[in-house]
């Protein structure tokens, strides 16, 4: 387990060296604010690679980033000159104008990159994608067989029906599991379980909130169903609790996010048993709709508006050098690179398959923050058995209508 | 003391001594668990599938061929450089400590002294600067840090904790000055010295078991700070606490969990040395007799 | 004391506190008085690796002037301590009107997330308080009677649960309380239950917490006691073990009139305190069963998608407000020794 960490930084080094002559920057501050898990730590080395004469890079990694992000970019000069964002926290930086359009530095220096890896918003390229994420299911082949389950769920219904198999067969009491930990994981499984309805959350073209119908009444009983199956405890259950009970081989059927695949799939931590009967699947449809219900994720990187042009472009071309093919290659599992030189693998399957099936992104609205929320709080009532899918729904609202016009969203 | 105050009944003893194990026990048993658990990998010591296996050390035996491992302890302090944050919350700790109680003695003696309104009003308004949750305290700072660029810096945090710590330290030594005859200062006073030569003649040598006491809640306030600290300190400059959280990440990587707890039990150490140390002084400051009533 | 020296030995004091706190108060108190501007809404076309999609975005420059105007936003007055997510005064008066009897109207206070949190707040507060004073009373008795020898470690060992940072203590605890960890199982060996989970419940998930905040709360009062019990006069013991007086009699009227001053202190950061809980909500992982006042400000500010400062101040001044009614029997107290003070 050590060495393994021992010869990744090694790489690094090496890495490092031979960057250095690539970077062809002479000066400038890099500085960069980003959430901490491992492919983003493989982007912020391969970007401080460029460290050198008359260029620094710096690099703060922490789970709490969303917290100071807003706060360090309206600084002027900003405190950070980039910060890695995704669908969300892109948004929020947007709604405040704190990151600058990047046609003109992908025009200079991205001729490495894919067309596919721009976010662009209103014509303007306004962050440049790395890696792709969604919750797809996770299955375990050899407990299915033994509950004479043929085939891989593809719909929830399925799962449901696996599910049941398996308790009833005596394999497992609580086989199912999803991120349920009340807050934002809990909404991320309404907010997926709602994309597979196919209906939208907002009324078209205002910032009122559609999901206390019913779609929003299925959605609520689907998870319930599932939850049936999950331990008792789920409501603590988030993508670290859901991962270590896969690996102890207590799961049969989850939904789990595809940057886990690389994990679970290894050796370490689990058993051969569990380890190589995982399979992964795309997100599973429910209710005889095409859309698989999950929501696909960008990692992107983005620049500071308040910042000078020569740090800007200093630390555009550092990323770049973060996100190059050889940064790609040295750390193939780490996430779904979008980049040139990834190599799909196994773990990759579920988070290709969904997209390929046909997912939506998570939706890059100005007030999707507020409503995540707001069902992160509420519809725990509603799954512990306190209270009806209908006053769950109107408490979101009632929240979210709340919530929205502090922000001004709602009049 | 004399010994008879401490002459007791035998089953007075028992209760006092079973009541004291239970205690020891209830307090010390998970820390206990966790020292054990460090030297064990994560999957014994968070292990889903039986809990026993902390004991035993099956993964630790498959992973790294022994029953104990020192991984935890060497990837914290030597791979992730855990001690450049030791050093950085020594700095922060001795600081605010020294600093808190300067401020404090000062501001707690004057306040038990005076009997004017406005002191009472003052300790009322202390308090109710205490009740500002931290969170709300510190994302204020946070736009005016960064736009005056003292946001990141030890100096920084260390003033802020000073500050949050204030109103505490204040009602705490006030407290401990109230129980220190007034007779004493104010005999000095009319041999002619000043209040402030009185309070360093004559309150300073008696005040410390007070001072002690309130300095270990400072101490361990700026030791144990996470929403201060995490928040307004840059990734260079992290104290211990953050930099434990940074080892846990976003997602848990393997292994990484083990760091964390390998640095709890490392961070809980020098805390050892210092309550052996002033445990003592707690009790001799006492028995130079100018407190007796 | 003289004004004038008074002044001088508080000023450094009163100056960082000044700085530090009173001016935030001051700020997120005009804050929670605002919310933000109306956004201006545009339709763009948002492309990204997953395709591309029509969606609304804010006009960043439409109201960029505005913003620069009245960078605090619009004035709301006490719009925001009145939404439904705060003291909510029109959804109550609803469903006061809605309900034919107390325990519905009750269950109904109880679904605004507000009431919730200050039922959780409340009962942890009154429940935590007295037991720390009462354990840490007692324990600070005992080890003030052990040897000399065991004295030191004894302390050390007592004070570990309020040492060990809340973070990882509550990580290793939570970890421990599982139904799969050391104290789970026992506990479901204890209660012959195998379906035990302390997670699970929401009447357990308050004990465990309550439990939680007696165990790393009793240190602190008892040190404080145990430095208060080295100041216990042994004069006036001694008077009065030759006056006859039995040990209870002596610890009740000579020992305890002794720490009072103590016993005042730390209700009085107990009671602050335990208004604040919030660490081991989060560390517990329990927000779907207990939430307190301090556990909406931190998801209003750092929970999730977008920070909502204005909800934040709301609750934290509302939060000041509650410590402040619930320390008045406490600062009565205060004020009767203030003034009982011959200076």
């Amino acid at each position: 387990m050590f060495l393994n960490k021992i010869t990744i930084a090694g790489a690094f080094m090496v890495l490092g060296s031979t960057a250095m002559a690539g970077c062809g920057i002479s000066s400038g501050n890099v500085k960069i604010l980003s959430n901490d898990f491992p492919a983003i730590q493989s982007v912020t080395a391969g970007a401080s690679a460029c460290a050198g004469d008359g260029v620094t890079v710096e690099a703060n990694l922490t789970k709490d980033h969303k917290d100071i992000m807003v706060a360090a970019l309206t600084a002027n000069p900003a405190q950070y000159t980039s910060v890695i964002a995704s669908n969300s926290t892109l948004v929020t930086l947007m709604n405040d104008g704190l990151v600058r359009p990047l046609d003109a530095l992908v025009a200079k220096h991205g001729a490495g990159l894919n067309p596919s890896q721009m976010i662009t918003v209103d014509g303007k390229i306004m962050a440049v994608a790395f890696g792709a994420n969604a919750q797809h299911l996770f299955s375990r082949s050899d407990i299915l067989k033994k509950a004479g389950v043929t085939s891989i769920p593809s719909t929830y219904e399925d799962v449901l029906v696996a599910a049941k198999a398996i308790k009833s067969a005596g394999l497992m009491d609580y086989p199912v599991a999803l991120n349920t930990k009340a807050g934002w994981n809990l909404g991320e499984e309404f907010v997926n379980m709602y994309m597979g309805t196919g209906a939208d959350f907002f009324k078209p073209g205002t910032a009122q909130v559609a999901v206390n119908n019913d779609h929003g009444v299925a959605t609520l009983n689907m998870l319930k169903s599932l939850v049936a199956y999950s331990n008792p405890d789920y409501l603590t259950y988030d993508s670290n609790a859901t991962q270590a009970e896969w690996e102890a081989g207590n799961l049969a059927l989850a939904t789990m996010w595809g940057t886990r695949g690389g994990a679970v799939l290894d050796d370490e931590g689990s058993t051969k048993a569990v380890s190589s009967n995982t399979v992964l699947t795309g997100a599973p449809t429910w209710g005889n709709n095409a859309r698989p219900a999950s929501t696909l994720w960008w990692d992107g990187i983005s620049i500071s508006a308040n910042i000078s042009d020569a740090d800007a472009e200093a630390t555009f071309v550092a990323m770049m050098n973060g996100i190059s093919s050889d940064v790609i290659k040295a750390n193939n599992s780490d996430t779904v690179w979008l980049g040139a030189g990834y190599t799909p693998s196994a773990a990759s399957a579920g988070v290709s398959a969904t997209a390929a099936d046909g997912a939506a992104p998570y939706p890059m609205l100005p007030f999707m923050g507020a409503l995540h929320g707001a069902l992160g709080a509420e519809i725990s009532d509603f799954l512990q058995g306190n209270e009806s899918a209908e006053q769950a729904l109107a408490d979101v609202e009632a929240a979210y209508t709340a919530a929205a016009t502090e922000k001004g969203f709602l009049k | 003391m004399s010994e008879i105050i401490h002459r007791r009944p035998w089953p007075l003893k028992t209760i006092i001594w079973l009541l004291v194990l239970c205690w020891v026990i209830t307090a010390g048993f998970p820390f206990v668990w966790t020292l054990w658990g460090s030297f064990k990998v994560q999957g014994d010591f968070f292990s889903k599938a039986d809990w026993a296996y902390a004991l035993s050390g099956v993964r630790t035996q498959v992973e790294t061929g022994g029953i104990f491992t020192g991984d935890g302890y060497f990837g914290a302090w030597i791979t992730k450089s855990f001690w450049v944050a030791a050093l950085n919350t020594m700095i922060v700790v001795i600081s605010v400590v020294v600093i808190s109680l300067t401020l404090g003695t000062l501001g707690g003696y004057a306040l038990a002294r005076s009997g004017k309104k406005y002191a009472f009003y003052l300790l009322m308004l202390a308090l109710v600067f205490r009740a500002m949750p931290h969170i709300t305290l510190v994302s204020g700072y946070l736009l005016p840090f960064f736009e005056w660029n003292l946001w990141g810096h030890l100096p920084t945090a260390i003033i802020v904790m000073v500050a949050i710590n204030q109103p505490f330290t204040l009602w705490m030594l006030h407290s401990f000055f109230l129980n220190i005859p007034k007779d004493l200062d104010e005999s000095a006073m009319v041999d002619g010295c000043t209040r402030f030569q009185a309070f360093r003649h004559v309150i300073v040598p008696v005040m410390w078991p007070g001072v002690i006491t309130t300095g270990l809640f400072s101490f361990l306030l700026a030791y144990n700070d996470f929403t201060v600290t995490a928040t307004l300190l840059s990734q260079a400059n992290q104290t211990m606490v953050p930099k434990i959280a940074s080892f846990l990440g976003t997602t848990q990587t393997e292994g990484n969990v083990m760091f964390a707890v390998a640095a709890v039990v490392s961070a809980t150490a020098p805390l050892f040395v210092l309550v052996m140390f002033f445990q003592r002084q707690i009790v001799s400051g006492l028995t130079s007799g100018a407190v007796k009533g | 004391m003289k004004n004038r020296t008074f002044f001088w030995f508080i000023l450094p004091s009163l100056v960082t506190m000044i700085l530090f706190i009173a001016l935030p108060i001051g700020s997120v108190f005009i804050q929670s008085l605002h919310i933000e501007h109306d956004a201006v809404f545009k339709e763009v076309k948002n492309c990204g690796p997953f395709g591309c999609k029509l969606e609304i975005q804010v006009d960043v420059e439409a109201s960029a002037q505005l913003k620069e105007d009245r960078p605090l936003g619009k004035f709301n007055g006490f719009g925001t301590y009145n939404n439904r997510n705060h003291l909510a005064a029109s959804e109550l008066a609803q469903a006061w009107a809605d309900s034919p009897n107390w325990k519905i109207f009750l269950s109904k206070t109880y679904n605004l997330p507000f009431y919730r949190a200050l039922a959780f707040t409340l009962t942890y507060t009154f429940v935590v308080t007295p037991m720390v004073l009462l354990l840490g009373f007692c324990i600070a008795l005992g080890v003030n009677s052990l040897p000399k020898q065991f004295k030191g470690p004894t302390i050390f060992v007592s004070l570990l649960p309020m040492i060990v940072t809340p973070l990882i203590g509550s990580l290793i605890l939570f970890w421990m309380i599982d139904a799969e960890g050391i104290l789970g199982s026992t506990l479901q060996w204890l209660f012959e239950d195998p379906n035990l989970s302390l997670k699970a419940s929401p009447k357990l998930t308050w004990i465990m917490l309550i439990i939680y905040g007696i165990w790393h709360s009793a240190p602190f009062a008892f040190i404080v006691f145990y430095a208060g019990l080295q100041t216990v006069p042994t004069d006036t013991i001694e008077a009065a073990m030759i006056d006859g007086a039995s040990r209870w009699e002596r610890t009740r009227y000579v020992v305890l009139p002794h720490l009072v001053p103590l016993i005042v202190f730390i209700s009085l950061i107990q009671l602050m305190d335990n208004f604040r809980v919030f660490e081991p909500i989060v560390g517990f992982s329990a927000q779907a069963s207990a939430t307190s006042l301090s556990w909406i400000i931190f998801n209003d500010l750092a929970g999730g998608e977008g920070t909502f400062f204005g909800s934040a101040g709301a609750t934290s001044v509302l939060t000041i407000l509650g410590v402040a009614l619930l320390l008045i029997p406490v600062l009565l107290r205060t004020w009767r020794d203030f003034k009982g003070k011959v200076v």
